[in-house]
């Protein structure tokens, strides 16, 4: 179990500037993030796509943007938990239990939910009969690419990721590419080795198709495709991989009992606390009149609530604003001087 | 200021006027009307506003920018007649436009 002040979800701009505004005012946080990575959208969705209107920065990448914000927070040290998920929110007295889905827990008076629209997860066929062999035969990243030697696998998607494993498994396995039309937005090179490929009978490419339905008793044996005419054609497979990039879903957000407008959480705008004492949501994810999906708006939102959660962490104490030009008490936290 | 017809995919239908210069996306969400998400609130960085537009309409609109076939290859059962609503910009030209919700954007 981990005892901090606040436990923020959500490692994108916003709660990266509220962990900076908890360190200035002397608090602890602990960070958790659903991705592999630090930077949230601005990593996951657009890190090369330059950014005009965070102020005072005339033009910066999603990953510069999260670099500076890093090197901005250094000074404190708070721990990253990545690749992990909060699951649960419970009320134990004084303080909120967080558990994740990786099974850590911790204990803080506050929360901050900085999730965006929700966590990142892989976009799932549209089949209702894949769902029975999902996590078995039907997968949507690969973990142990061992599995496939010598098999039938029928790939799905025209982006990078299904373009290099198509390439990949060709070695070793009997590998069938399904997009559903003629380009592919992968990497101009790999684009051509597949079609070469393709050219060798090294993998059956399928453009202009998509999925129609998995069969097998049990164990999967066969998936079906259909192109936009309604024809059909069946294709052996062991295993089916989708890659359609990433969605945002609420996740378990929606069940910690917090009013919810549509995929948002109304907050106060004084300090940006829910309807739960001690939650706050900060960044994309909150909404009041007037909301602005800016940057710029989550770092607002992110210093106040801040300052709301000191409440809470330091009940005995009082809350003095301080510049950071002018604190002594800041500057060595900072460790500067 | 167009009309524009919004078909859910249950077939319920709604008709509103959209002021020229916003999206067919922002048309939707000011309205409150169902089946557009829009998470990414228009930066062509998501798939959750696809609409289908049948071919009498399809060619009239402007056209797919670099980027939106990419997104929409991951969008729910995208096929020729999809497009990102987000990325049509209303105009007196398009007065009379339907389109056509996806069964869901995710």
């Amino acid at each position: 179990m981990i005892k901090t002040d606040v436990v923020i979800i959500g490692a994108g701009p916003t709660g990266l500037f509220c962990a900076h505004q908890l360190g200035i005012i002397g608090l602890k946080c602990e960070i958790v993030d659903n991705l592999d990575k630090i930077g949230g959208q601005c990593i996951e969705l657009y890190p090369d796509k330059p950014i005009y209107d965070i102020p005072a920065v005339p033009e910066c990448t999603g990953e510069e943007l999260t670099n500076n914000l890093l090197e901005q927070i250094k000074p404190f040290n708070f721990n990253f938990h990545l690749n992990d998920r909060v699951q649960e929110l419970k009320q134990v007295n004084e303080n909120w239990l967080v558990k994740t889905t990786k099974g850590k827990e911790f204990t803080a008076p506050n929360v901050v939910i900085a999730g965006g629209v929700g966590s990142f997860e892989p976009r799932k066929f549209p089949t209702k009969s894949a769902e029975k062999f999902d996590g078995t035969s039907v997968l949507y990243s690969i973990k142990d690419k061992t599995i496939f030697k010598n098999k039938s696998v029928a790939i799905f998607g025209g982006g990078d990721s299904a373009l290099d494993w198509a390439i990949e498994l060709s070695n070793t396995s009997n590998v069938s590419l399904i997009h559903r039309r003629d380009e592919f937005r992968g990497a101009p090179a790999s684009v051509q080795k597949i079609k070469e490929l393709s050219e060798k009978n090294k993998i059956n490419l399928f453009t202009k198709y998509s999925i129609k339905d998995v069969k097998g008793n049990g164990t999967l044996e066969e998936v079906e495709i259909k192109s936009e005419e309604g024809e059909s054609k069946t294709l052996k497979a062991d295993y089916v991989l989708g890659f359609f990039g990433l969605i945002m879903q609420l996740g378990p957000i929606a069940e910690w009992g917090l009013n919810l407008d549509k995929k948002t959480i109304p907050v106060n705008t004084e300090n940006f606390e829910t309807n739960k004492k001690g939650i706050f949501a900060i960044g994309d994810i909150c909404n009041y009149p007037g909301k602005l999906k800016l940057i710029l708006s989550g770092f607002h939102e992110g210093a106040l609530a801040a300052r709301g959660c000191f409440k809470y962490a330091r009940p005995n104490e009082k809350y003095r604003f301080e510049f950071t030009t002018a604190s002594n008490t800041i500057k060595d936290r900072l460790g500067v001087k | 200021m167009a009309k524009i017809k919004y078909i859910e995919h249950n077939g319920k239908e709604h008709i509103v006027e959209v002021q020229n210069g916003l999206t067919i996306m922002e048309g939707a969400v000011q309205n409150d009307i169902p089946g557009i998400d829009a998470d990414c609130g228009g930066s062509m960085s998501c798939a959750t506003c696809h609409v289908y537009v049948k071919e009498d309409w399809y060619d009239k609109l402007p056209k797919k920018e670099m980027g939106e076939d990419d997104m929409l290859d991951q969008a729910y059962e995208p096929n020729s007649s999809s497009r990102l609503s987000c990325q049509i910009m209303v105009s007196d030209d398009l007065d009379g436009l339907s389109v056509h919700m996806p069964e869901k954007q995710v």
